[in-house]
């Protein structure tokens, strides 16, 4: 089970994603994203509380990556476990999304400034 | 024991043995009597037999009146009715012939006298017995234990006073009448089980009025003319049937049942409407049960409902509203009122200012959820509105109209609300069923799927001179997103895949069919890895849906060159084993999962890397279903079980190894399920 809080703060939208992210519950993720997507253009997604990511959800993230280049959007995903973090790199997620650690730097990139 | 049919007959043949031979003692008293001789003795005869023919008369009524299960009511009192009748009619006629022949000399022959009187007490003596057991199956209509237990004690003691003359010939001596007395008193109290009457309907009770008002007439004519033939001083006082106790008995208890029936009948008359209705109430509710086992559908439930209701409830007219799944009314069934006469019924609700009916329904529980008015209406005078409920779900509700104020009753809304309760019962079920016959035919399909998908997996794989190859696949469900294959390119090449399909179950499956058909399609051309990466990637973006992705490890096993070449598109690191450095690690190559970046930049990402292999050399090739795999305490199997199992059965054979890790895995799982698709495959260079 999931649960996604969000928060807006400046101009810069944040997506919380609390627990497991399965098959059944990629799709409120995929909801939020594409909500995100529509109105801003600097969201950061806060990892910390995500404990368990499947391919499923890993393929939420995949298929905003075109959508966000095209629509100039900056999409930083901070705070992964590093269990989760692996699964990102295994699928070869981490080289083509901005994937940090902390929420400061996460806020850096996503404003654009190269760290 | 005498079997039934033998008591009747033996009945039959004993009656009239024994009425003839009473009959002949009477001659030879009569006989006596004329010629001034001795006649106790024939006298004494003539009274032993007539009690046998008494006696034999019982056995034959006690054995045939309504011994089976159910009887009509009506038909035993007709039955009797018919015997009074014979009885009567012969009565009459002999009567009729005494008078005819008043101036004839036959008329005065005291013989002849004796012959009719003894056809009159023979008839009526049957007579009597036919109406005492009929009297009886309707005393005992429902029987407890202490009311049988009293009628054997009044019909013993009333077969025992036919035999009290053999003591004591002297009839009014004090213990004598303070016994028949008794007898009389408790034959009377039985008398007041009067059930049977409930039973009847209207007709049948006026029926069996005029039945028993003609029953009980023949009775007291039967009296009096034994009395009258008695008083005359015709016949013998001896033969006089009525100073035997138990025919006195009989004619007071008969008469006094009569008399109950009639005033008990009569009374009840006014209220059995009310039986009918209860009666009623009874067949539609069994109506509405049985509608749940026919398998009716919830339209025919609806009608069922709606006319029980109707007629438990008199009402004049009704309507049920069927709601949609929002709530909102989707058909209407009426009954004996038009569409537009329930806008105007509606209309005169909306107009005295109360609360409209959807307003006041919804709430499943609590009293409230009844809709009751009175309106000010040309045709109807008082409404009911009660809602019908499913799971909580608002699913019908029925309005009720009358034409008089305040028609409907606190008892008939209860009694709607049990029909109510029946049908929701009754359609539910159909639901359920409903439901149950599309998940069977779901399963079907899924059965059917699974057959497919595992017609994909290879049934036989290729290997060459070098290798032995072992696999385990297991799917979460029927069917799953794992796949594996092998291809031999050449004597020399052979092509491995092992693929994983994001997300699982039928979407999986679909994907991976399409997988399996590429790698098919591209194998066969012999292309560089690197190619065969692009170009499947290229063919699955075309295929693929936009959420899914496939990660693969693919290679190919070069026996000549004893290399491994291999590339990772974004699947779990394969896991190598070198016999030479007697060491386990991970080929953690890059690269990115096919269909994740769905145009020539993803050639960029493509990772192509090769090893020489040697002898004891092991590859594992596996989905995340194991690394993935969770025990009851959360934690995952991981990367590392895996290295240290393979570490510790290196030297094993491939097929050892499989069996030895798939082991591993479950019993580091326990009972927990494993819930995604989990397969392993072991390539060992011998």
């Amino acid at each position: 089970m999931v649960e996604i809080k969000n928060h807006l703060e400046n101009d810069i939208f944040t997506i919380f994603v609390i627990g497991e992210v399965d098959a059944s519950s990629s799709i409120y993720l995929d909801e939020s994203i594409s909500e995100a997507t529509k109105k801003h253009k600097k969201i950061m997604v806060n990892c910390q509380q995500l404990e368990y990511i499947s391919s499923a959800g890993l393929g939420v993230f995949m298929s905003y990556i075109n959508d966000l280049e095209d629509k100039g959007i900056s999409l930083v995903i901070y705070g992964l476990s590093d269990k989760v973090k692996h699964v990102f790199q295994i699928l070869g997620l981490d080289q083509l999304l901005k994937i940090t650690v902390s929420e400061d730097e996460a806020k850096r990139m996503v404003n654009g400034i190269q760290v | 024991m005498l079997r039934q049919q033998n008591i009747i007959r033996l009945g039959v043949i004993m009656a009239i043995i024994s009425w003839l031979v009473t009959l002949g003692s009477m001659y030879l008293t009569r006989f006596a009597q004329i010629h001034s001789g001795p006649m106790e003795t024939y006298q004494f005869f003539s009274k032993v037999f007539l009690v046998i023919f008494i006696i034999s008369i019982y056995l034959f009524y006690r054995n045939t009146t309504g011994n089976q299960g159910g009887f009509n009511i009506t038909d035993l009192l007709w039955r009797v009715f018919v015997t009074g009748m014979v009885a009567t009619i012969v009565s009459l006629t002999s009567n009729f012939l005494l008078n005819l022949l008043r101036n004839n000399e036959l008329s005065n022959n005291p013989y002849f006298i004796d012959t009719i009187y003894h056809i009159n007490t023979g008839l009526i003596t049957t007579f009597l017995i036919a109406t005492f057991s009929v009297w009886k199956r309707l005393i005992l209509y429902q029987k407890t234990k202490w009311l049988v237990r009293f009628w054997n004690i009044f019909e013993y003691g009333l077969l025992g006073s036919a035999f009290i003359f053999f003591i004591n010939t002297q009839l009014l001596t004090t213990p004598w009448i303070i016994g028949m007395s008794l007898l009389t008193l408790l034959g009377l109290v039985l008398g007041v089980n009067l059930k049977w009457v409930a039973y009847l309907n209207f007709k049948q009770k006026w029926k069996s009025i005029l039945l028993i008002l003609l029953i009980g007439l023949y009775i007291g004519y039967f009296f009096i003319i034994l009395n009258r033939y008695g008083d005359n001083n015709a016949i013998i006082p001896t033969f006089n049937v009525l100073s035997l106790g138990i025919i006195g008995e009989l004619f007071i208890f008969t008469f006094g049942y009569c008399v109950y029936s009639i005033l008990v009948i009569l009374f009840n008359l006014p209220t059995t409407s009310v039986f009918e209705q209860k009666l009623v109430e009874v067949v539609n509710f069994q109506k509405l049960s049985q509608s749940r086992n026919t398998g009716q559908n919830e339209e025919q439930v609806f009608y069922t409902l709606l006319d029980s209701s109707v007629s438990v409830t008199l009402a004049n007219a009704a309507w049920l509203d069927i709601m949609n799944e929002q709530g909102q009314p989707m058909q209407t069934l009426y009954r004996q009122i038009t569409s537009q006469e329930r806008k105007e019924v509606l209309k005169c609700i909306e107009k005295s200012g109360m609360k409209p009916i959807q307003s006041s329904v919804p709430a499943r529980h609590g009293k409230q959820n009844r809709f009751v008015a009175e309106l000010r209406h040309d045709s109807f005078k008082s409404i009911v509105v009660i809602p019908l409920f499913i799971q909580d779900q608002y699913v019908a509700s029925i309005a009720l109209l009358k034409d008089v104020n305040e028609g409907f009753s606190r008892e008939m809304i209860e009694i709607i609300r049990t029909f109510i309760n029946q049908a929701s019962i009754s359609i539910e079920n159909h639901r359920l069923l409903m439901e149950a016959i599309v998940n069977e035919r779901y399963k079907e399909e899924l059965k059917i799927a699974k057959r497919v998908q595992e017609g994909l997996m290879p049934k036989a794989l290729h290997t060459n001179c070098d290798l032995e190859i072992s696999t385990f696949s297991k799917a979460a469900a029927e069917v799953g997103g794992d796949y594996f294959d092998t291809y031999k390119i050449s004597d020399e090449c052979l092509a491995i895949i092992v693929g994983d399909v994001s997300g699982k179950g039928t979407s999986a499956a679909f994907h991976m069919s399409q997988m399996k058909g590429i790698f098919h399609s591209l194998v066969q051309l012999n292309l560089p890895i690197h190619e065969f990466i692009i170009k499947a990637n290229n063919a699955l973006s075309e295929c693929l849906d936009r959420t899914s992705f496939i990660t693969i490890a693919y290679f190919i096993i070069d026996s000549e060159k004893k290399t491994f070449r291999f590339s990772r598109a974004g699947h779990c690191p394969t896991l190598y084993y070198s016999s030479q450095e007697n060491q386990v690690k991970f080929l953690e190559d890059n690269g990115l999962g096919l269909g994740i970046l769905r145009d020539r930049q993803f050639d960029s990402y493509v990772e192509v890397n090769e090893i020489s292999y040697q002898t004891g050399d092991i590859l594992v090739l596996y989905t995340d279903g194991i690394t993935e795999a969770k025990n009851s305490k959360n934690e995952e199997f991981g990367y590392e079980r895996l290295k240290w199992l393979l570490e510790e059965k290196a030297n094993l054979e491939a097929h050892d190894i499989k069996e030895a890790i798939v082991q591993g895995l479950y019993d580091f799982c326990g009972s927990h399920v494993i819930d995604d698709d989990v397969t392993l495959l072991i390539i060992k260079v011998k």
